[in-house]
C-alpha cells in the first residue's frame, strides 16, 4: 500500500518538473523566432555599455576550430571580446544560417566556401565587409571572389583548387595537352606498370563538372559571361558556346563506350584508392588528397592542368572565407575581429597550418609556398576562375553534372544533349 | 481485501485517498521543490519575454505555467496529471508542426523570400552602400558631445576633420594627435574608449557624415570605428511610397505585393519577403509543367514501391517465420539470428553500401554473382526500380519476419490439430487456417508498413537518389524518386533554389493521400476481425 501510493506521486512530480522544463524551453525558443527586427541592435547596446563585455558567436567546423581558437584568445586579450565559437555539422550550416539570421538566432560570423554567397545575398542574411586598403594585400581572386554585385561580402583565408597530380615513377614528364596525358597513360597501361590511364572520380549520381571544368575552359566553353569587374553575369550562359558540343562528343570519346579515360563508375573514393596503390600515373584532384598520397609513399608532382583545346584550362578557385550576418548586434565588433584580426598574417598562418590551403593573405601564402606543392597548387589557381557564387548556379549543377554523366556513359547524342541542357538551365534560370 | 482492489481513480475511493495522502510526505515534498523549480524558471522566462514585449508568447507561456500548476496542485483529477506530459508533447511535435507547415504551404518561403520585409529593406540597404572608387581611406576616432557621435576623421594627407549626421565635414586642426598623425581628441569632445565603442556600436556605425551639401559626394561611415571610408548608395528606399530609387539610372522598384521589390520592367532586387500567397503552392503542384509531368509518373512508383515493398517483405518474412517455426527443425536460434541481421542495419548505412555493392565495374554484386558482367543497377530506369525494391525486401523483410513469428506462436495449437484431424493438407490448413488468424493481428501492421514505405526517404535517398533522371523536365526528378524524396528535392535540392512553400503544400497533399488509403484499409481490415 505504502510503497504503491508513493510512486505515483514521486512519478508526477518528476514529469511535471520535465514538463514545464520543456513547455519553458519551448516558449524561450519561441521568444527567439518571433523576434522583431527592430529589437535587436537599439536596445541591446545600452546594456553593454552596463556589462562592458561583449560577446561574438561564430560557426564554424569542426576542423577548423582549433585553428581560430590561438586568434580568438589574443583577440580577448586586446579588446575583451570573446568570440564563441560554435562548432556546427557543414552538411547543415549554410541552410541554417540561412533560416536563423532573420530569427535573431544566428551567429555574427560564419566560415563557409565563397560559392553560399549568393544565397545568402538572395535571403539578405550577409553584410558587406570593407577590406579597405587591405584588399590589396589579399591574392586578388581570393577578393573577387569574396566581390558579389560590386560588394565584397568576406574576409578571405584560404584558397583551393585542383591541378593533376602524377605519380612520377610512373611518368617522370610533365604533359601539357590532355592528349598527352592519355598518351603517357596509356603507354603506362600497356607496360604493365598501371591499370588506369587516367583517374578522376565521378559521382554515380551526379557526375562532377567541378573536376571536368578545366578541360572544358581549355575548349573556351566557361559556364557564365563575366562583367568587367570580374563578376559574373547570369544573363549569358556560355555553356551554350559551339565549342560545348565539341567538348560533350569529347566526353563521348573519352568515356565508357570509348576510351574509357573517363570512367563512370570511378567514385572520387575508388579513384583515390587506385592511385595511391600506384595503380595509375595521374589524378585529377585537389590538395585534400595529397597527404593521403604522401603517405602511402608515392613520388608525387603536381602538373599544371591539361589542355584540350587552344585555350587555357582554368580550374574552379573555391575561396574559404568569414562572413558576417546582416543581423548581428555586434556588427562593429564582428567588424573589428573579421577585418582587423582575421586578415592578420598569424591568423591566416593558423588557418594554413590546420587546413593545408594556399592562403589568402599574400604575405601568409608566401611562406606556405616554401611547400612546393602549396606553391604548384597556388600557381595553378592565380589562372583559375571563381567559382560562380550566383544563386542560378544551383540551376546549373544538376543539370550539367547529369548530363556530362549520360556523355560519359556514351547514352545519347552528343549534339542533342548538350543543347537540351543549355535550354533546360536557361529555362531554370529565367524561372527564378 | 481492500489493498489488492484494482487502482480506480482515486477521487471515487476516499480511504485510499486519504492513506496515500498520508503516506506521500516525501512525493509531496518532492512536488513541492520540482514545481517550485519549474515556476521559478517559468518567472524567469516571462520576464524576460515582458521585456522583449513578445506578448503572444508570453500569455501562451503564462497560460501554460497555470495550467500545469492547477493540474498538479489540485486533489484528484489523476488522469489530468497523467494525460498532461503526453498531450503537452502532443501539442509540441505534432499539432504545432502541423500547424506551422500548414501556415508554409500558404507562403512564399523559401530562398529570396527569407523574412520579413523590414529585414528585406535592410539587407537591400545594406548592400546598396557602395564605396566610392578608389576614395581614401580615413582613420577615425569616436567623440561624444551633448549625447550626439561624432567622428574625427584623419585623412590620409594628415589632414583632420570632424562631423557627424547631417553636419558635414569640417576641418580641425586644433586636434590632439597621436604619433601616427593620427587625430584622437578635440577640445569641447570626449573620446570613446573601445569598450564604449563597442557599448553604442548601433549608433555609431549609423552615423553618416556627408563630405559637403551634395550628396552626390558621398558620406563618412565606419564599421569598425577605427577606419572609414566613403560611401555613396546606389539605391535610396522611400518609406512612404515604399519603393526603391536607382540613384544612378532613376529606375524605381516598387512592392508588387509579390514579396519583392520590382521595376516597371520587370527586374527585381535581388532578397525579397515571406508574404501569403494563398493557394498558389497547391496550383503550381498540379499546374508547373516541370512538377505536374514527373508528378504522376513518381505517384505511380511510390504505389508501386509502397505495395511491391509490403507485397515482398510480408510474403518472404512469413515464408521465413513459417519454415523456422517447424517443430523439428533443428538451429532455429541461430537461424532467426541471422535472420534479424539486416534489421540492425541503419537504412541509411544501408542505402549507401548497397550503392557500393551495385556499382557496375567495382561492385561485389557485378563481380562475384554476375561474372563481371556490366550491369546498370542503378541507372537504368527499369534496374534501377528492381535494385530499390530488392535492397528494400533486404531491409524490410526481417521485420516481418518477426512479426509473423510472433503472430504464428500465438496461434493457438489446437486449431491446427484440428485441421490435420479433418486431413487438411499443410498448405490447406495455412490459406485457410492460419493466415486468415494471422491477418487479423498484422493487417493494421501491414498499413502502417505501407505508410511507412510510402515515405521511405532513406532507401530512395541513398541508393540512387531519384535517378536515372527524367528527360522531359527541368526539375532535378528522377525515375526512382518517391514523393517524399521529390518534396525534398524542391524543398533543399539542387533545383531553382529551395521552396518551402511548395515544399509544404507537397507534403499536405502526401498527408491526406496516406490518411486517405490508411483510413480505407483500417476499415477494411475490420472485416478480418469478424473471424474471430
Amino acid at each position: 500500500m505504502k510503497v504503491r501510493s508513493n510512486q505515483p506521486t514521486r512519478r508526477h512530480a518528476l514529469i511535471t518538473g520535465v514538463m514545464s522544463v520543456a513547455v519553458l524551453a519551448l516558449t524561450a525558443c519561441g521568444g527567439g523566432a518571433a523576434e522583431s527586427p527592430s529589437a535587436g541592435s537599439s536596445s541591446a547596446a545600452p546594456n553593454l555599455a552596463e556589462g562592458g563585455a561583449t560577446t561574438l558567436t561564430m560557426w564554424v567546423d569542426a576542423e577548423r576550430a582549433p585553428a581560430l581558437e590561438e586568434i580568438t584568445r589574443s583577440f580577448k586579450e586586446d579588446t575583451g571580446i570573446e568570440v564563441k565559437l560554435a562548432v556546427k555539422d557543414f552538411a547543415a550550416v549554410r541552410d541554417d544560417f540561412i533560416t536563423q539570421v532573420p530569427t535573431g538566432k544566428g551567429p555574427d560570423l560564419i566560415v563557409g566556401p565563397h560559392d553560399w554567397l549568393g544565397t545568402f545575398v538572395q535571403n539578405g542574411v550577409v553584410a558587406p565587409v570593407e577590406l579597405g586598403d587591405k584588399a590589396s594585400e589579399f591574392q586578388e581572386s581570393a577578393v573577387q571572389a569574396m566581390t558579389y554585385d560590386g560588394n565584397v561580402y568576406g574576409v578571405p583565408y584560404a584558397l583551393e583548387n585542383i591541378a593533376l597530380l602524377r605519380n612520377t615513377d610512373l611518368v617522370p614528364e610533365a604533359a601539357a595537352t590532355f592528349d598527352e596525358v592519355i598518351a603517357n597513360g596509356e603507354a603506362a597501361v600497356a607496360a604493365g606498370d598501371a591499370t588506369y590511364p587516367f583517374l578522376v572520380g565521378m559521382d554515380p549520381k551526379q557526375g562532377d563538372p567541378y573536376h571536368l571544368y578545366p578541360l572544358q575552359t581549355s575548349m573556351g566553353v566557361p559556364v557564365f559571361g563575366q562583367n568587367e569587374d570580374g563578376s559574373y553575369n547570369a544573363d549569358e550562359l556560355l555553356l551554350g558556346e559551339p565549342n560545348g558540343v565539341e567538348f560533350a562528343k569529347k566526353l563521348v570519346e573519352w568515356g565508357d563506350t570509348g576510351s574509357k579515360v573517363i570512367n563512370s563508375n570511378i567514385t572520387g573514393d575508388i579513384a583515390k584508392e587506385k592511385f595511391n596503390a600506384g595503380e595509375s600515373p595521374y589524378f585529377l584532384t585537389g590538395p585534400w588528397n595529397v597527404p593521403d598520397a604522401q603517405a602511402a609513399g608515392l613520388n608525387l608532382a603536381v602538373d599544371k592542368l591539361p589542355t584540350v583545346g587552344d585555350q587555357d584550362a582554368q580550374p574552379f578557385i573555391g575561396v574559404n572565407g568569414f562572413f558576417i550576418s546582416s543581423k548581428s548586434a555586434n556588427a562593429l565588433a564582428a567588424n573589428e575581429f573579421a577585418v582587423n584580426y582575421l586578415s592578420t598574417e598569424a591568423a591566416q598562418d593558423a588557418m594554413y597550418d590546420v587546413g593545408g590551403r594556399p592562403p589568402a593573405l599574400k604575405a601568409s601564402f608566401d611562406k606556405a609556398a616554401s611547400d612546393p606543392i602549396v606553391a604548384a597548387f597556388g600557381e595553378i589557381g592565380a589562372n583559375g576562375v571563381p567559382m560562380p557564387a550566383l544563386p542560378e548556379m544551383q540551376a546549373v549543377w544538376a543539370d550539367w553534372g547529369g548530363t556530362e554523366l549520360a556523355l560519359i556513359k556514351g547514352s545519347g547524342d552528343p549534339a542533342a544533349a548538350w543543347t537540351t541542357m543549355v535550354s533546360n538551365i536557361e529555362a531554370k534560370i529565367a524561372e527564378q | 481485501m481492500l489493498t489488492s482492489a484494482p487502482p480506480g481513480p482515486a477521487a471515487t475511493r476516499p480511504p485510499q485517498k486519504t492513506a496515500a495522502r498520508s503516506d506521500s510526505t516525501l512525493g509531496l515534498l518532492a512536488k513541492i521543490v520540482l514545481l517550485g523549480l519549474v515556476d521559478a524558471f517559468a518567472v524567469y522566462v516571462l520576464i524576460t519575454l515582458f521585456l522583449q514585449e513578445k506578448w503572444v508568447i508570453l500569455l501562451v507561456g503564462a497560460a501554460v505555467t497555470v495550467l500545469i500548476n492547477w493540474i498538479y496542485l489540485r486533489r484528484g483529477g489523476l488522469p489530468a496529471k497523467y494525460l498532461a506530459p503526453g498531450i503537452f508533447f502532443l501539442v509540441v511535435f505534432q499539432v504545432f508542426v502541423m500547424i506551422y507547415s500548414g501556415y508554409v504551404a500558404f507562403t512564399n518561403y523559401g530562398d529570396g523570400h527569407n523574412s520579413t520585409k523590414a529585414d528585406a529593406v535592410n539587407a537591400i540597404q545594406l548592400s546598396a552602400q557602395q564605396r566610392v572608387p578608389d576614395s581614401p581611406a580615413y582613420r577615425v576616432s569616436v567623440l561624444e558631445a551633448d549625447g550626439d557621435f561624432h567622428l574625427l576623421a584623419t585623412d590620409p594627407d594628415g589632414g583632420v576633420s570632424v562631423g557627424t549626421t547631417g553636419v558635414p565635414l569640417e576641418e580641425a586642426d586644433d586636434a590632439v594627435t597621436d604619433g601616427t598623425g593620427k587625430g584622437v581628441e578635440l577640445e569641447g569632445y570626449r573620446t570613446l574608449q573601445f569598450g564604449e565603442v563597442l557599448a553604442n556600436q548601433a549608433d555609431i556605425l549609423a552615423i553618416t557624415v556627408p563630405f559637403s551639401d551634395d550628396p552626390e559626394d558621398g558620406s563618412l561611415k565606419t564599421s569598425d570605428g577605427s577606419n572609414a571610408y566613403v560611401y555613396r548608395p546606389s539605391l535610396s528606399y522611400d518609406e512612404t511610397t515604399s519603393t526603391f530609387t536607382d540613384l544612378e539610372t532613376g529606375t524605381t522598384y516598387a512592392d508588387t505585393g509579390e514579396g519583392s521589390f520590382r521595376s516597371a520592367e520587370g527586374e527585381q532586387l535581388s532578397t525579397g519577403w515571406k508574404i501569403n500567397v494563398g493557394f498558389d503552392n497547391f496550383v503550381k503542384a498540379f499546374t508547373d509543367p516541370n512538377i505536374r509531368g514527373p508528378l504522376v509518373q513518381v505517384v505511380l512508383w511510390t504505389f508501386t514501391f509502397a505495395i511491391v515493398s509490403v507485397l515482398s517483405t510480408f510474403a518472404l518474412g512469413l515464408f521465413l517465420a513459417n519454415a523456422f517455426n517447424l517443430p523439428d527443425l533443428r538451429g532455429k536460434r541461430i537461424y532467426r539470428i541471422l535472420m534479424i541481421l539486416p534489421y540492425a542495419f541503419p537504412a541509411f548505412l544501408a542505402g549507401l553500401v548497397w550503392s557500393g555493392l551495385l556499382n557496375p565495374e567495382f561492385g561485389f554484386v557485378n563481380n562475384t554473382f554476375f561474372g563481371g558482367a556490366d550491369i546498370p543497377w542503378l541507372t537504368d530506369p527499369l534496374l534501377a526500380k528492381v535494385s530499390v525494391l530488392v535492397v528494400n525486401l533486404w531491409l524490410g523483410f526481417p521485420y516481418m519476419f518477426l512479426v509473423c513469428t510472433g503472430a504464428l506462436q500465438s496461434l493457438p495449437e489446437e486449431v491446427t490439430e484440428a485441421a490435420r484431424m479433418d486431413g487438411a493438407t499443410a498448405w490447406r490448413t495455412f490459406t485457410a487456417i492460419k493466415l486468415p488468424l494471422l491477418l487479423v493481428s498484422v493487417a493494421p501492421l501491414l498499413i502502417a508498413s505501407f505508410a511507412f514505405n510510402f515515405n521511405n526517404f532513406n532507401v530512395i535517398y541513398m541508393l540512387t537518389d531519384g535517378g536515372p533522371r527524367f528527360d522531359g523536365t527541368t526539375a532535378n526528378i528522377g525515375h526512382t524518386d518517391i514523393l517524399i524524396t521529390m518534396v525534398y528535392e524542391i524543398a533543399f535540392g539542387t533545383g531553382v533554389g529551395r521552396d518551402y512553400g511548395l515544399a509544404s503544400a507537397l507534403s499536405i497533399i502526401i498527408f491526406i493521400i496516406v490518411a486517405v488509403i490508411s483510413a480505407i484499409s483500417f476499415r477494411q481490415t475490420k472485416a478480418l476481425e469478424d473471424i474471430n
